[in-house]
């Protein structure tokens, strides 16, 4: 395994909740990485952000690794919730916040913090 | 041709019992495409499992770099 995939590995794993978009909570690069961290921030979830768009390096490994090919990637735990489209379906369902409150425990908002990671 | 044509082939080959199908070009530009697909073949799946076989059935336009954007909408058989 690369250096940089053990990097993104110890993201995934260690952060109650992974955020791979283009660009950052502050300057999002894309529509669908804006959708995403819309549905995680209306769930009152935790996000740690990384930009993928700072070396393509990122994208290549972390699809390898998670085996989805699209950004942006949402991971609750290190488990793969999914890309826009799912983590909005459940969002609108509800099931987000169930499953964050699952993984992370009922009092899981009162953390809500976003930060951002680099992993090069 | 629309450009839908050949991602609708791609989905018809790999769903053959889709209930549903669906390949719209979002903004006419033959790249942001958003899909529909009703299977029975979803149902027990999670999402992430449903949309992987979606990928699958898309691998090579997604390869090759003519969908520059997907979004998927997949449910059980109707």
């Amino acid at each position: 395994m690369s250096e940089l995939q053990d990097r993104i590995r110890t993201v995934v794993e260690n952060e109650p909740v992974a955020l791979f978009m283009k660009g950052t909570p502050q300057f999002i690069m894309c529509g669908n990485s804006d959708r995403a961290l819309r549905a995680l921030r209306e769930a009152g979830s935790p996000v740690t952000a990384v930009d993928i768009l700072v070396d393509p390096a990122i994208r290549q490994e972390l699809s390898q690794l998670s085996g989805w090919p699209t950004i942006p990637q949402v991971f609750i735990k290190g488990e793969l919730v999914g890309g826009a489209d799912i983590v909005e379906e459940l969002a609108e369902t509800g099931e987000l916040e169930e499953r964050l409150s699952s993984a992370l425990g009922p009092e899981y908002r009162e953390q809500a913090e976003e930060r951002v990671v680099s992993v090069v | 041709m629309p450009t839908t044509d050949p991602l609708e082939q791609l989905l018809r080959k790999a769903f053959p019992g889709a209930t549903e199908l669906a390949v719209i070009d979002r903004t006419g530009g033959g790249d942001h495409f958003q899909v529909v697909v009703a299977d029975a073949r979803f149902e027990g799946l999670s999402l992430v499992d449903q949309h992987r076989l979606v990928y699958e059935a898309l691998d090579g336009p997604l390869q090759d770099g003519t969908i520059h954007e997907l979004r998927i909408k997949t449910k059980g058989a109707a």
